[in-house]
Parts: structure tokens; sequence; C-alpha cells
């Protein structure tokens, strides 16, 4: 028995998979930009011990990385309510996923600037530098170019888990899709054309990633 | 008075006494070179003078600039010293101009354009101003010491530290860097170094430094010195040479 695949629905769904996607790709952009953010602040304080933030990073990295997303996606949604905070759905998905994403970007940062080589340092410091203008004009950038490969790992990981926000109905891809086959039941076209977006995306951000990476690299010859 | 003194100068890594009181003058434009067995505490001495190791006890005072046992303005201090490594230590992701530019920009607030005809100034000295553009990973060991060098030269240091600066390079490559220090000794730079390169240290050196267990154990002289050792330790070190 053959199946009869019949994607005459997809004209129709157009517009809202669009949005879908829009959607999230906003989540991964803002969670990414967020994020790393997060983590060069949070490498900083950790890897200097800047007191109190030191150990409140390594709280918060300890939490979001040992926590399922989805449970941290809940916690945020459900819970921050009693303590007065709502949130909408939107509003929920991205700071789960700016959490999320810095938690993994701190530690993946510090790794980049604890590999320093310790003559790089010393060189900075017998031109008296201070450490502030060490951090800025000397470890960070062969910092973020070493680490960069594992950055853009984790932000291509990080927008495959994004659709998990559709448990809380942030209209992502996912939750698109859902809507879709709920309409016209055909669960496995819908989900074979979302599993192929999501490749899509995937493959053309870790493209993206790569060619901002080999550019800061290439910009030096250009310089 | 002497531009680099130390007095009593005291060191300890954990229980190891490393350095044991040094007393070092260095008068202005003279070329100093220190030499010793490994573990007799001679780099760690060049490395004090510009706040790299702290010292325990003692005084260092460069220019009129002072450390009192480690107590002192080092930001102060480092911008009267400069340093050359043994393994170069060029930024890897600036080219080499902007790798002499940097400390100019960053530390005396110099604008980019001066900052640029400082380094263009300081990398024909070392005889690579057509390598401005070149990163240091397009250049030879010689080519990066170079570069190095005019880093350092680019804060205008009284008194410039060569740490082993020609021990990584390969040995075609020695000469080139020595031809730079030679040309910055005569044209009257305080050069403190720590070098293997005995011949070149006694043909350029108005004082050696013997260092022995963490002791000045003998100083002077290169030529004198060689001539005639006053200390068995010192003669011992000269035969182990050949």
């Amino acid at each position: 028995m053959a199946y009869q695949f019949d994607f005459t629905f997809i004209p129709d769904y157009a517009g809202m998979l669009g949005q879908g996607v829009a959607y999230t790709l906003g989540l991964t952009v803002f969670g990414g930009v967020l994020g790393i953010a997060i983590g060069i602040g949070g490498a900083i304080s950790r890897l200097w011990k800047i007191r109190p933030f030191d150990g409140l990073y390594q709280c918060y990295v300890e939490l979001f990385r040992n926590t399922p997303f989805l449970v941290q996606l809940f916690l945020i949604f459900f819970g921050l309510p009693s303590l007065g905070i709502k949130l909408v759905e939107w509003q929920a998905a991205m700071l789960a996923m700016v959490l999320n994403l810095g938690a993994y970007s701190t530690e993946i940062i510090r790794a980049g600037l604890q590999a320093t080589p310790k003559g790089q340092l010393e060189a900075a410091e017998s031109l008296a530098f201070t450490r502030r203008e060490t951090f800025f004009y000397v470890m960070l950038r062969p910092a973020l170019l070493k680490v960069w490969p594992a950055l853009s790992s984790q932000l291509v990981i990080s927008m495959l888990g994004s659709s998990v926000c559709s448990q809380i109905s942030a209209e992502e891809l996912t939750f698109v899709a859902n809507f879709i086959q709920s309409r016209n039941f055909r669960a496995f076209e819908t989900y074979f054309l979302t599993t192929a977006i999501y490749f899509g995306l995937a493959v053309m951000i870790r493209q993206l990633l790569g060619a901002i990476g080999r550019y800061a690299i290439a910009r030096r010859a250009a310089s | 008075m002497p531009l680099v003194q130390t007095n009593r100068l005291h060191k300890f890594y954990g229980t190891n006494h490393v350095l044991k009181g040094i007393k070092l003058d260095v008068e202005e434009g003279e070329v100093v070179t220190i030499i010793g067995r490994s573990g007799s505490g001679k780099s760690t001495l060049l490395r004090t003078l510009n706040g790299l190791e702290s010292i325990d006890d003692g005084t260092i005072e460069v220019d009129g600039t002072a450390l009192v046992a480690g107590e002192g303005d080092l930001r102060a201090l480092r911008q009267k010293v400069g340093m050359v490594f043994q393994q170069f230590n060029l930024f890897p992701h600036l080219s080499a101009g902007q790798n002499v530019m940097l400390a100019p920009q960053v530390v005396k607030g110099t604008n980019k354009r001066e900052a640029a005809e400082i380094a263009r100034e300081m990398l024909a000295r070392v005889g690579l101003d057509q390598k401005f553009d070149a990163f240091p990973d397009q250049l030879s060991g010689g080519q990066q010491q170079r570069v190095a060098i005019a880093r350092a030269l680019a804060m205008s240091p009284k008194v410039l530290l060569c740490d082993e600066i020609t021990s990584a390079l390969d040995p075609e490559l020695v000469n080139e860097v020595l031809t730079v220090v030679r040309r910055l000794a005569s044209e009257g730079m305080t050069l403190i170094m720590v070098t293997h390169e005995m011949r070149f240290a006694r043909e350029v050196s108005d004082k050696l430094v013997f260092m022995h267990e963490g002791r000045v154990h003998e100083s002077g002289h290169p030529q004198e010195m060689f001539a005639q050792p006053a200390t068995p330790e010192f003669a011992n070190f000269i035969r182990s040479l050949h």
C-alpha cells in the first residue's frame, strides 16, 4: 500500500509558516545576541572572581545547564506570575532563550578566555595595560574567534530547542506546525515540511555564522 | 645617580629563596648582561624590574619611579621599562603595525594617526617598515622578534629588558635580531639582557653580571671578567660554555 503524499495545503498556510519561521529566528537572534552578552559578563566575573557576581553567575550557570529547557520555560511562564511577574508568551519564550543561551555561552567564552596564552598577558602587562585594557584589546577577540565554532553550534542547538516554546503557545514554527496538522490532519506531510524547514534554517545559520567567523579572521588581511 | 637601581632585593617561591638581596645599578646608556646557570635567578631578576614578578623585600627604582617591597605605581614603572620576551608574544589578531600602535593608543592616549606614525618609525628602526600590514603568523621568528622590539620601543622606554630574546630562534635568524640590539646599544639605549649568546654579550656589554644561587656572584667589565675570573664558580661557568 502506497501512502499518498498531499502537500497541496502549503499555499494556504504559507503566510503562517513564514511567521512561524520569523518567530523562531527572532527567538534565536535575540537569544544569541543577549545570551552572548550575558556570557561575556559571566565569563569576566567568574574568571576574575568579581564578587558577588561570580557566585551569582555560578549558581545561574549550574541551574540552567542542569535542568531541562522545557522546565525552565514553565518555571518562567507559569511560576513567575506567583511572584507578581507576569509575562506574555513571547516575553517568557525570549527570556528563557536568553537565560539558557547565556548560561551555555558563559562556560564556552570562559574556556576561550582561559586559553589565553600566558605570554599574551605578560606582553600586555609589560606594556602597562590595566586588567580591563588587557581584556578588551588582547584577550577578547582571540578568545571569541577561538570558541566561535562552539558558540555557533550552541546557537543552532538553541534554535532547534526553541521548538519547545510551542508548549506555552509562543507562535514559533513548531506551534504553527501543530496548528496546521490539527486542521488538515496531514501529520506526516506537515512535520515532514517542518523538519525540512528546521534543517534548512540550521544549515543556513551554521553557514552564516561560519562566514562571520571567517570574515572576522580574514578582516585582518584587509585592514 | 643610576637609571636603574635595586637594593636588597629578595624573592621567594614558597620556601625557595630565589633572589637573595640583589643590588644592581645600571647607568643611563649602559648595556648590562646577566648570565648564569638556569635556576640562578637571572630571568626572575629581570622580570622583577617591570613588576612581572613581585618582590618580597627590597626596592627597585627606575628613573625616579620606585617600588618598595612590591608597593608602588606599577603602571608608571612599566611605562619606563620595555620588555622583549623569548617567545615574542605578539598579539596574533593584530598586524605588525597595529601591534606597535596599540600600547601608545591605549596607555598613552595617542591618537590613531600619530600612533601609526610612531609605528612606522619604530618598524623602520628594526628594518621592517615594509611589513606594517603583515600579521604575526606571516612573519619569520626573527621578524616577529624585531616587531616585538619595535612594540616595546614605541612606548619610549628608559630601559629595555631582553629576556633570552634569541633562544627561540632558528640559528640563521639569530643575527638579524642581534644586529638590531647592537644598533640600539650604539644609539645609547639602556639595555638589560639575559642571554646565552656569550660572544655577543662580551661584544656589546659594558657590564657583565654573573648570578649564582640567587646572588650577584661576580660582576664587572666582560673582557676583564673572562680574562680573569675572580671566583671559581664563574671560572667553572666559562669552562662549561666550551
